[in-house]
């Protein structure tokens, strides 16, 4: 799903870049007005625990691989701002590895952090709307959501491919292609993101920001009342 | 900070770290779904190299090692501390300069 330099023409990757610049500066707006004591080093952990699951492709169809994408798993973990700065963290960190394009950053953050992130927690956020609040429906959203933000964030590519693709290769079989591939690797996505959340849910529900609902709330009883 | 959320903290570090370094050799090498529709569709060879394609850890290996599954292992170690380190950071400083904000706006009277 990284993109590199070269698929996407210059002036589109810049209107990508600016796009990826807005949605970061909101989220890291609204992050900062959220952000409680625990949730530097819980950000940082977030955001180092999808860079090392970025590396594991797992095998998906004859000849092609997938791997997570975490915007999802990022987003309910921390919230859907901080989440997606822990995207674009771990996308920025990357290029010291060679993977994705520089020119390329902006589409890749929009992609992933933006759309599949922010999008993804969307879907989550109207998936729990109609499921029982328990942790089982909580895990369940998250992984549906995370499945589906795959293909959001395919989509995205396709969208900026028929701007500014370089190939030209006929967009209908690059979004048929792009839409089936990343459907097969959503369900990993799915898989990955809902028996993660789970884990946490039965470690520490209370770092589970997606879950924050399901926390009892604390009774003060009247003997405690000083 | 509450010592079970340190806890928690570490051995999600350690979680991260050992999957960077151990399973990370084991992942499956093929081309992923976006560079497969590339090279079916015939834009693959748009793609350019990047910048950093000659870098000390290009492609997750490192330099200098030439265990490919070390190599893998040991770059996605670096990766994991390298992430940690900037996400925890970037968090700390909007934090404090949130704190700093809401110290210099006024307090209203009692």
């Amino acid at each position: 799903m990284h993109i590199p330099d070269g698929f996407i023409n210059a002036s589109t990757s810049l209107g990508a870049g600016a796009v990826a610049a807005g949605g970061l500066g909101v989220s890291l707006r609204r992050a900062a007005q959220t952000l409680q004591d625990r949730q530097a080093p819980l950000a940082g952990l977030v955001a180092a625990y999808i860079f090392a699951v970025q590396m594991l492709n797992f095998p998906v169809a004859a000849g092609t691989s997938g791997h997570l994408l975490g915007g999802v798993l990022a987003a309910v973990l921390v919230g859907p701002w901080a989440g997606a700065i822990c995207v674009a963290v771990v996308l920025l960190v990357q290029a010291l590895f060679a993977d994705g394009g520089l020119t390329a950053l902006g589409l890749n953050i929009t992609n992933m952090a933006l759309v599949g992130g922010i999008g993804g927690y969307a879907v989550f956020l109207l998936l729990r709307k109609v499921l029982p609040a328990t942790k089982a429906a909580v895990a369940g959203a998250a992984g549906v959501a995370a499945g589906i933000s795959v293909v959001l964030a395919a989509a995205a590519f396709v969208v900026e491919y028929a701007i500014g693709g370089t190939g030209g290769a006929p967009v209908g079989t690059v979004l048929a292609a792009m839409v089936g591939v990343h459907t097969l690797i959503g369900i990993g996505e799915g898989i990955i993101t809902a028996l993660t959340i789970g884990v946490v849910l039965g470690v520490r529900p209370d770092l589970v920001y997606g879950a924050a609902d399901l926390q009892a709330p604390l009774v003060l009883e009247a003997g405690e009342v000083t | 900070m509450r010592s079970n959320l340190r806890l928690f903290l570490v051995g999600g570090l350690l979680v991260a770290a050992g999957l960077a370094l151990f399973v990370s050799g084991f992942a499956s090498s093929s081309p992923d779904g976006l560079e497969k529709v590339a090279g079916d569709k015939g834009f693959l060879q748009t793609a350019r190299d990047h910048l950093f394609a000659d870098g000390p850890l290009a492609d997750y290996t490192v330099r200098g090692i030439d265990n490919e599954r070390l190599s893998t292992g040991v770059s996605g170690l670096i990766g994991v501390l390298v992430t940690f380190g900037v996400g925890f950071a970037l968090f700390a400083l909007l934090r404090a300069l949130r704190t700093r904000r809401d110290r210099s706006e006024p307090t209203r009277a009692p």
